[in-house]
């Protein structure tokens, strides 16, 4: 018998402190894999931010950051200014990158600042205790908004990878999701691909990965994904939004 | 012809390699582990139809599960 | 030595320059625009980055990233920018990250004037940013001074892997004074073995981080960087005296309020009263020794601020309720007149002989 499936090298091997069926556990482990098949963990960066991914940089052991609220963009266009040859990635979640930290994700892809966001949107903010983020559905009941989320008092639900993806300074801009087998082996090609773009030198890249959050959507973990699937992806679809010309 | 070995003592008891798994072969232990849990599982007797597909692992957000698979038999 | 006429807030970006920094985020603010213009221009000669940043906020983030990878690195801004750079400051500090950060203050509060002021010094000296932490401020009172200080600007955040920040005000920023500038020397930047910057086969992982999530874990990490600021306290107080050996009546005074009062030292010496000038050069850590040296012969202290007092607050504690301290200040970009200093002063010493 031979191994097909350990753990990747460059995850710590210690236990995460997310929740059971907590898709931030599925991710890590994607952007680990990435980072062992091309051999980047010596050079790779990561960028934590504040959410419940906060200690990240734990489990990404190599080297790290840990960045104020929405403020990762920025701290990964210093790091990558002055340290071009890094893999630099952030990892944020959906009230660090589309809400405090609108601001610096744009302008760091309408700079085509050459680092990988990972943006975990499960529409709900986590580590707070379940507010509402400015990725909640219409109608979605939050701690926040109790009666659930409606137009005239909370607006409407932000598409960020449609908006980062009409600036020119974008060189690859995707969304994926991690709810079924079949959709997390098309997530780690997103997130490989997302690398090599960052590598080439080719600009922004962003995998926007469609998330549950068991605890504050108030469902088991496998349910959780089926309403991730009949709820999210139509509203967030699926696929590549951006590829610059360069990109092959 | 797969195995699976759960590191039992990580396992959440989310359920989802449960819920993935094409052969219906995992199920969740009576026992709990030191967090308070029910593992998942595979019974020894059910192993046989395991492929070595790897979904569990795929799916399992703790990195619980290491799978082994057959080298196939070149005739 | 070359000798040439320089623009105070160009000085400080050649200041930064001959240090050996090599990268500047910022935003445009005014009256400290002429620095990012002169780096726009400079960076690229020397092989630096000037990038102009979204935000302040976005601005000292990018220093950040840019001090935990090692670089020397600095941002400019005037008092509302610098308001929303406050969490990066908390941050930095906490981190550990040597940067300079520049402030041109300007009338205030809110979005104030574009006129001088001097009414930042407690967001400076006395936080601005949450938790316990302190910068070392430097307060130049020349264009000559700015070159000197911006060295040791950088200097100082590397020894003691803190942010420093150089504290003018819109008439330094913008005044043209001759100036001599060193010859290019080597410049010898500390290595940073704390750099968090790829492992590149490094066994140890570096982080670069401001989290203690653990109180017992915060609590000692506080205590570090209170050993560091007693070191500080103890070794980087720098003032200047002007006749203050025997001075009776000690004007306290920086930057450009400082230049004014030499002016009424001048005047009252020449009329035989025994007047000198206390000039903070750091205004954190706060040059409580100068307190000390004065304090067996002044009779009263008279703190003047282009504020509405805040720094005669230090000078209090300083003296510690040994000798009265009094206060003159003019605000909102009105500049304190040396007339008016005079008039104060005659005042005060009259008091003193009642």
């Amino acid at each position: 018998m031979e191994k097909v499936f350990t753990r990747p090298n460059s995850l710590k091997d210690m236990p995460m402190h997310y929740c059971p069926g907590c898709t931030h556990g599925i991710v890590h482990r994607l952007v680990a894999e990435v980072i062992d098949e091309m051999d980047m963990f010596d050079r790779a960066i990561a960028v934590a931010s504040v959410g419940c991914s906060v200690f990240a940089y734990e489990y990404f052991y190599c080297d790290a950051y840990q960045a104020s609220h929405g403020r990762a963009p920025a701290v990964a266009t210093g790091i990558k200014r002055v340290l071009p040859d890094r893999l630099v990635f952030t990892y944020q979640g959906d009230g660090d990158l589309a809400s405090i930290g609108t601001g610096e994700v744009v302008h760091a892809a309408a700079r085509g600042e050459k680092f990988t966001a990972i943006y975990i949107n499960n529409a709900i903010y986590g580590m707070t205790g379940g507010q509402m983020a400015p990725t909640s559905l219409m109608g979605q009941v939050t701690i926040t908004t109790p009666y659930g989320r409606d137009r005239e008092n909370n607006g409407f639900p932000v598409r960020m990878s449609e908006m980062l993806a009409l600036l020119d300074g974008s060189a690859y801009v995707t969304r994926v999701s991690v709810h079924s087998p079949a959709s997390v082996g098309k997530a780690k090609k997103a997130i490989r691909k997302a690398f090599e773009v960052q590598m080439a030198g080719l600009g922004f890249s962003i995998v926007e990965v469609l998330s549950s959050c068991p605890t504050n959507w108030g469902l088991p973990p496998l349910k959780a994904l089926k309403w991730l699937e009949e709820n999210m992806i139509p509203y967030y679809p699926l696929g590549e939004l951006k590829i610059a010309a360069e990109v092959v | 012809m797969g195995r699976v070995t759960f590191r039992e003592n990580r396992c959440k008891g989310c359920e989802l390699c449960k819920a993935f798994c094409p052969k219906g072969i995992i199920v969740m232990a009576s026992r709990i582990n030191s967090m308070g849990f029910h593992p998942a599982t595979v019974e020894e007797e059910d192993m046989n139809k395991c492929t070595g597909c790897a979904i569990c692992a795929r799916m399992c957000p703790d990195l619980v599960i290491e799978v082994e698979k057959e080298e196939k038999k070149v005739g | 030595m070359a000798k040439m006429l320089m623009k105070g807030n160009e000085a400080i970006g050649e200041g930064a320059i001959r240090a050996g920094c090599r990268y500047f985020f910022g935003y445009p603010i005014t009256p400290q625009s002429e620095l990012p213009h002169y780096l726009a221009k400079k960076m690229p000669e020397v092989g630096g980055l000037y990038l102009q940043a979204e935000s302040e906020t976005a601005s000292i983030n990018m220093v950040f990233g840019a001090a935990g990878a090692g670089a020397r690195v600095m941002t400019s801004s005037s008092g509302p920018g610098i308001s929303l750079m406050q969490e990066g400051i908390s941050y930095l500090a906490g981190a550990e990250l040597p940067c300079v950060i520049v402030n041109i203050i300007r009338g205030g509060p809110g979005l104030g004037n574009i006129a001088p002021a001097q009414s930042d010094y407690f967001q400076a000296v006395k936080g601005g940013g949450h938790g316990d932490y302190r910068l070392i401020v430097l307060a130049p009172a020349s264009v000559q001074e700015i070159i000197d200080l911006m060295g040791d600007a950088f200097d100082l955040a590397d020894k003691y892997r803190n942010p420093v920040m150089l504290m003018g005000d819109g008439v330094l920023g913008q005044m043209m004074e001759p100036v001599e500038l060193a010859g290019e020397k080597e410049i010898t930047i500390p290595k940073k073995p704390w750099a968090s910057t790829g492992r590149m086969g490094r066994k140890d992982k570096r982080l670069i981080s401001s989290l203690q999530i653990v109180p017992e874990n915060c609590e000692k990490h506080n205590i570090k960087l209170f050993e560091k600021y007693a070191v500080a306290g103890q070794n980087e107080q720098r003032w200047e005296e002007y006749c203050l050996e025997d001075a009776e009546l000690v004007l306290v005074a920086f930057g450009t309020a400082a230049r004014i009062c030499k002016a009424v030292v001048d005047t009252c010496r020449a009329e035989g009263r025994a007047v000198g000038l206390l000039r903070p050069v750091t205004l954190w850590p706060f040059p409580v020794k100068a307190f000390e040296k004065t304090i067996a012969t002044a009779k009263r202290y008279l703190s003047v601020e282009m504020s509405m007092g805040q720094m005669v607050e230090d000078v209090r504690l300083a003296v510690n309720g040994r000798r009265p301290v009094s206060f003159y200040g003019r605000v909102g970009g009105m500049l304190p007149v040396a007339r008016d200093i005079y008039n104060e002063v005659q005042k005060l010493l009259a008091r003193g002989k009642a």
